[in-house]
């Protein structure tokens, strides 16, 4: 493999064949081709459309409710005795958490491209309560595949997508999480072609999705760079998020790129620990290969068969990772820590004792590398994490986990 | 050994004017063995070429039944290389058959592209299709195929409009394959009156035979399209028989050779029945 250098114009990427270096692509069935390949012009003319952004930046200021705090974690910082801790709350956004950023994008690019029905995959639920919330509000019909498993540990999630008027597809195939739901989602929209969207929620996927999703989550670190200078008067020294596929990350991250004093640190899921085989981290314990439209690190055995992943957080339970996370890997922009269930168990409830908010299991593992963070940079340091939502959806998980009963 | 089995094989039915028969199983299912029996029974039922599926733990453009076929073979702990293994004992006693293994990219990718073009070949493989690697992604697949005289056969659907196809035969041979339905393996079937024109278009465009599948599930769905195609495909119609005979402990190979004998006959006599 070419030894990758860092290039020095982060906004080149990915270049005209949906690459980020070796990574991305579009690997999906013929049938599925014309229709990737539309979905990238019409997304490329609605980003250079001024009144595609506008209508776009209205629904989030009105709707959403962004821009999103930036919030001193006071208490949390100095119980931490090291750098200055701001939190980026997407978890204040309207449905609790980063996805409606983009699905608004999504939805508003699926009415302009004239399609009528959309469908969506979902894991914990979130992407798929922000899709049921945005199809509800534009009056599309709206399909979530979602693996049977997770219907049933995320039943409240389950009951909001129908309340929203979505359908939900239990999928029973393969280990009935998050990957076989996507599966699931892309056998559907091979087979309703026509008039079919379908909303990827993360930032992973044929080209132009991790592109795409990017674009519409890179909100968070556009706003998180302009409210951290407002309040220190400087660009912080690291910024830091979960990455499951990576979207609420390369949301916050990308902005940040080009500014090479800011230090890039993504947190993946090691689940039980990565020695086990009960892990969701992507690039620390899987290697290359191509899923789901893209080429990006996987967890895989030696024969190329995909893995299951594990993490006691639902959103971050999947073996693949968005393909610019991989590169920035590889180029070393970017530094990707792990975090267990359990340490991921004592920052979430670190974090609501300490500052009076409960958040996402996914959020939870970003948390608990505060510490080591803070020390690491030190005190008069500056660190902006992405609280990328709440963790309402998740006390029954955690409840679980410190074995009591609600 | 012929040069080239599938150009071969597509010269003796043009020559005997009638429609070539494709048979689809899944390598390792019922179990390994079994699927062998099968494979080597093959010819003799009236396969002129056989696809063998690459089982894939996220097989996205299959249907249940291939799903489930595809998850029996690894429960099976059926690799790669035992595939190929497969299709060696295969050609000790059959050299004529083609034989194209059908798969996803990620397994082959790990396996290496130039070590599985070498050891594919070796075995006796014919020609790949691989479902999710479109052409834009294709050449350092087709590169390294091309080394050992390996077709990478491309699938065209009703999505392909002709600036589409185009793109979609270039650097291709053997065979095109024409998926008629717009969707999974095995779920909807196709119509002939549609399927006729989509087959002329891809045969001008691409100078091959086109061999058509995904919706062939009858004998007389087999025989409609074998008057308008080189080839049809049956593939979850075999699968499901597999499956059946299985699970109510029936012997399985003789259960699908017999199907496949009815569906081979049934593209076999297709074109004297209009004459």
């Amino acid at each position: 493999m070419n030894v990758p250098t860092k290039p020095n114009d982060w906004s080149a990427y990915p270049d005209a064949k949906g690459r980020f270096g070796d990574y991305g692509g579009l690997y999906v069935a013929e049938t599925l081709m014309p229709l990737v390949l539309e979905l990238d012009r019409a997304y490329t003319e609605a980003k250079n459309d001024p009144a595609f952004q506008s209508e776009l930046r209205g629904y989030l200021t009105h709707y959403v409710g962004r821009p999103s705090p930036l919030y001193f974690a006071e208490r949390l910082s100095q119980h931490l005795g090291g750098a200055k801790i701001y939190f980026k709350r997407e978890e204040l956004n309207h449905t609790g958490a980063h996805k409606i950023n983009n699905c608004m994008g999504q939805i508003l690019l699926a009415q302009r491209m004239g399609k009528t029905r959309i469908i969506a995959e979902t894991g914990a639920g979130q992407h798929g309560v922000a899709s049921a919330t945005v199809t509800a509000r534009f009056g599309l019909p709206c399909v979530v595949y979602m693996g049977a498993v997770d219907v049933a540990r995320q039943k409240p999630n389950v009951f909001r997508m129908n309340l929203l008027g979505a359908e939900v597809r239990p999928v029973t195939s393969g280990a009935a999480t998050l990957k076989d739901a996507m599966n699931e989602a892309m056998r559907d929209w091979v087979t309703n072609v026509a008039d079919t969207y379908y909303m990827i929620g993360t930032a992973a996927g044929p080209h132009p999705y991790p592109a795409m999703v990017r674009d519409f989550q890179a909100v968070i670190g556009t706003e998180a760079r302009q409210q951290i200078q407002e309040a220190e008067g400087r660009l912080p020294d690291a910024v830091v998020a979960c990455v499951g596929g990576g979207s609420n990350a390369i949301g916050l991250f990308h902005p940040f790129l080009a500014d090479e004093s800011v230090k890039i640190y993504g947190v993946e899921a090691s689940g039980h620990g990565l020695e086990t085989d009960k892990h969701a981290a992507s690039l620390t314990g899987g290697r290359p290969g191509v899923l789901h439209g893209n080429k990006t690190y996987l967890l895989q055995d030696d024969d190329g068969q995909i893995l299951d992943a594990h993490s006691i957080s639902a959103g971050l339970d999947y073996p693949g990772i968005g393909p610019e996370h991989s590169f920035l890997h590889d180029v070393g922009r970017a530094q990707y820590l792990t975090c267990t269930d359990d340490e991921a168990l004592a920052a979430f409830q670190l974090c609501a004792e300490l500052e009076g908010i409960i958040p996402a299991l996914e959020s939870a593992h970003a948390l608990a590398k505060l510490p080591q963070l803070a020390k690491e940079i030190g005190p008069g340091g500056v660190i902006v994490l992405c609280l990328s939502g709440r963790g309402d959806k998740d006390i029954f998980t955690v409840a679980d986990a410190l074995g009591r009963t609600i | 050994m012929p040069t080239n089995r599938i150009d071969h094989r597509f010269a003796a039915l043009k020559a005997e004017n009638r429609a070539g028969f494709v048979a689809y199983i899944m390598a390792g299912d019922p179990d390994l063995a079994t699927a062998l029996d099968i494979l080597k029974g093959l010819p003799a039922a009236g396969a002129d070429i056989i696809e063998l599926g690459l089982p894939f733990s996220d097989p996205m453009a299959e249907g249940p039944t291939i799903q489930r076929a595809s998850q029996r073979a690894l429960a099976n702990g059926v690799k790669t290389r035992a595939v190929l293994d497969m299709v060696r004992a295969f050609r000790e006693q059959d050299i004529e058959t083609p034989v194209i293994l059908m798969g996803y990219l990620n397994p082959i990718l790990s396996y290496g592209f130039d070590r599985f073009a070498h050891d594919a070949a070796e075995a006796g493989v014919d020609g790949l299709i691989v479902v999710d690697c479109p052409p834009e992604e294709a050449d350092s697949l087709v590169d390294a195929l091309d080394a050992y005289g390996l077709s990478l056969i491309r699938l065209a659907t009703p999505t392909t409009d002709d600036v589409r196809l185009a793109v979609v035969v270039r650097r291709t041979s053997g065979f095109v394959y024409y998926v008629s339905v717009a969707g999974v393996t095995g779920v909807k079937s196709a119509e002939a009156s549609d399927v006729a024109p989509a087959v002329a278009r891809v045969k001008a465009a691409s100078g091959l035979p086109v061999a058509v599948g995904f919706g062939i599930r009858t004998p007389a769905q087999a025989a409609a399209v074998a008057r308008v195609a080189d080839a049809a495909v049956v593939g979850s119609a075999l699968v499901d028989e597999i499956e059946a005979a299985a699970r109510l402990n029936e012997n399985v190979t003789e259960k699908v050779l017999s199907k496949a004998s009815e569906l081979a006959k049934a593209v076999r006599s297709a074109r004297l029945e209009t004459a």
